[in-house]
């Protein structure tokens, strides 16, 4: 297989701050070098582009020298935390902004969805939109015409097709834009995290229809998503940005689990920046901790691994021993797979203390992510009595194993399993 | 011996930090054509959406403009008009500045404009300005129609009506007014991507250039006075005269001003040429 994308010393320079008299006299200094076919003084300076870090220079190297290629036919995931440079290389895959040095070589048509329905006019009916959004993805009208049908099809609004997309619903807006989206014919799909729109019905459509449009028509996809399932799904290569630079290259699911630990490294189990709360307010859920057989803090769990959450919190005013307190695990659809209620168990709170420890001796989840949901509430759990409801308190990873020692790892998904024997009869 | 060489891999697009000076890609331009329609249908059909007049609208906004300069310039001020009824002199001068400064301003606000959709894709982004020029073009044609009724209204009145062959100049003006709007609009556009001082320049320099511009006086009319060889150098006067000329056959035409006018916009439309394919691969950067 030939490549179809080489990337070569990529890298890319910003600026930080704002635009006035002092980028004003940097831009006159580099004209000035440029004038006597000098190199630009400021590309040779520059901070990595660690975020969090306050910087010693103005510039930051939102990419550094990236080198990678792609084959054709071949689904690259790209993933990388927030800043990572994940939308930067993204953004100047699609030609939408220029690299400061190095240089992309591409083969065959590019299409970039790093958004549905760019271009979309709020008072144009859906069938001009139709139109519209498809040439500017670089269709031509009569490939849009020929496809046309099976857009409003596909995005299921047919009725609603002479009505300007301003009275659609969200929803039906963003299946019609990815309608349009999905039925380009390039050779290359760049395609940024638009499948964390529209209800799960869709994201299974949008999810199907890329895997398609890779595997059976043989296009090169470049899919960026923080959804390490998705990823794992589509992609069969996975590169990991992080400040800037690859971090990793190579087969999709060491990738995947590499990033998990990365992004673990640094986890935050505190809860006091937290406003997305519900309950009276009386008491207060301030800090989780996960903990793993080793008693090391981390969020990155293999599957059938021993695991302790420790729960912290304040009160006010509360007779703790009828609170009710309840630790859940959630899958990525926010559904509950399991939960672990106080009462239940036996277990009541004493006022000596604001510090608890769940223990689960073996957590058989599949792997995949699992957010953790808090609860508080008290003497019922009546929505009335609630004292405290944190969604997403934090995230856990759980890795594969080969549990059952056949040589084969259990299969990702979002749901607990147990153990069990298969025996002829 | 023979070595099997693996040719070398022909690439449809490399992306590399630097262009040349002058990166105009006319066969890309040509593909997205059908693009280009559809921002000029897009620009016409969404402006007068949800309005009870729609369209008509194209038709007050030069009306009533020409009955208040027929109030101000011609009965308060007693400006002559070169022998022209004052109000197909008015009309006609208002309509052809009008295509210009709609050019002007609508170009030159490309960039920022659209950082939105230009952000996302990729296509030339010279489609938007010549989208804008052409879009404008059209609520131009409305006008000059308007202008055509009213001529033959008061031809009807006077049983005289002016049609010559000078009339087959007429497009070549509205070309040369569109070549001016779009090369000034896209310097502009171009200047205001990074520092934003131009776009508070061009909301009154447009104002201030109608009244350098004979749009509402005729250049005949400065001629005893000292500083009307400054109003030729304007590159606009010596169009808005020859299209008055062309359409009621009297007033000033000058060959000369005209050559100077298109010298001039070849050199503004090459010079934002340079600015434009400059600009358009970091600004998303800047914007």
């Amino acid at each position: 297989m030939s490549s179809v994308i080489q990337v070569e010393n990529l890298s890319k320079q910003y600026r930080l701050g704002t635009v006035g008299t002092g980028s004003f006299s940097h831009d006159f200094n580099r004209a000035w070098h440029r004038i006597r076919g000098k190199e630009d003084p400021y590309l040779k300076i520059g901070d990595v582009n660690d975020r969090t870090q306050r910087g010693k220079s103005d510039y930051v190297w939102a990419l550094k020298d990236i080198n990678f290629e792609v084959k054709q036919g071949e689904v690259m995931g790209i993933i990388g935390r927030n800043g990572a440079g994940k939308s930067t290389l993204l953004k100047i895959l699609s030609r939408t902004t220029s690299p400061s040095s190095g240089s992309v070589k591409i083969k065959g048509r590019v299409a970039s969805l790093l958004e549905v329905g760019t271009g979309f006019h709020p008072e144009l009916s859906g069938r001009d939109n139709i139109f519209l959004n498809g040439a500017i993805l670089g269709m031509s009208k009569q490939e849009i015409k020929s496809k046309f049908d099976e857009i409003v099809d596909f995005s299921g609004v047919e009725r609603y097709i002479d009505t300007p997309v301003k009275r659609y619903s969200s929803g039906m807006y963003v299946r019609l834009a990815f309608g349009v989206a999905a039925h380009l014919e390039p050779e290359i799909l760049i395609v940024d995290e638009v499948l964390a729109v529209g209800d799960a019905e869709f994201q299974k459509k949008a999810l199907g229809k890329m895997k398609e449009v890779s595997t059976k028509e043989g296009r090169t996809v470049l899919f960026v998503s923080h959804n390490m399932g998705a990823i794992r799904a589509l992609c069969q290569t996975a590169i990991i940005l992080k400040n800037g630079t690859t971090h990793y290259i190579g087969e999709v699911e060491d990738g995947v689990s590499n990033y998990l630990r990365i992004s673990s490294e640094n986890f935050q189990g505190s809860l006091l920046k937290r406003t997305d709360r519900e309950g009276n307010g009386k008491f207060k859920f301030i800090n989780i901790d996960i903990k793993n057989e080793k008693g090391e803090r981390t969020n990155t769990l293999f599957c059938n691994e021993s695991v302790s959450f420790l729960i912290q919190f304040t009160r006010e005013g509360i007779d703790v021993s009828r609170i009710i307190l309840s630790l859940g695990l959630k899958d990525q659809n926010n559904e509950l797979i399991a939960f672990f209620t106080s009462d239940e168990m036996g277990f009541y709170l004493n006022e000596d203390s604001n510090c608890y420890q769940l223990d689960i001796p073996h957590l058989a989840l599949r792997a995949g992510d699992y957010s953790v949901w808090l609860f508080a509430s008290y003497q019922t759990t009546d929505p009335k009595d609630f004292c405290d409801v944190i969604d997403s308190a934090i995230m856990i990873s759980i890795l594969p194993i080969d549990f059952w020692v056949s040589g084969k790892m259990i299969r990702a998904r979002n749901t607990a399993f147990f153990n069990g024997i298969y025996s002829q009869l | 011996m023979s070595t099997t060489q693996k040719p070398p891999p022909t690439w449809d697009l490399i992306i590399e930090p630097k262009a040349a000076l002058l990166d105009l890609n006319i066969s890309e331009l040509w593909q997205y054509r059908d693009l280009l329609w559809l921002f000029v249908k897009r620009d016409f059909t969404a402006q007068y959406k949800q309005t009870i007049l729609g369209p008509l609208w194209h038709f007050i906004q030069p009306i009533f403009t020409t009955i208040v300069f027929l109030m101000v310039f011609g009965k308060i001020a007693n400006i002559p008009t070169d022998g022209i009824e004052p109000v197909l002199f008015y009309m006609s001068g208002i309509s052809i500045w009008n295509y210009f400064s709609a050019c002007l301003t609508t170009t030159s606000n490309t960039f920022v404009a659209n950082a939105g959709i230009f952000g996302k894709v990729y296509f030339p982004r010279l489609v938007m300005p010549l989208s804008s020029v052409m879009s404008n073009m059209v609520k131009f044609g409305i006008q000059f129609i308007l202008l055509l009724v009213v001529m033959a209204w008061f031809g009807m009145k006077q049983h005289y009506f002016y049609m010559g062959s000078s009339w087959l100049l007429i497009p070549l003006l509205v070309v040369m007014m569109a070549g001016m709007g779009l090369g000034l609009g896209i310097i502009i556009s171009s200047l205001t991507t990074k520092y934003r001082d131009f776009t508070v320049l061009i909301g009154f320099a447009v104002q201030l250039l109608m009244y350098a511009t004979p749009i509402a006086y005729p250049l005949s009319f400065l001629k005893t006075k000292s500083f009307a060889s400054w109003f030729t150098w304007n590159p606009l006067t010596p169009i808005v005269e020859a299209f008055r000329y062309s359409l009621f056959g009297t007033g000033t035409v000058d060959s000369l001003g005209l050559l100077y006018s298109g010298g001039f916009i070849v050199v503004t439309l090459l010079l934002g040429m340079v600015f434009f394919s400059k600009v358009e691969r970091t600004f998303m950067d800047t914007v």
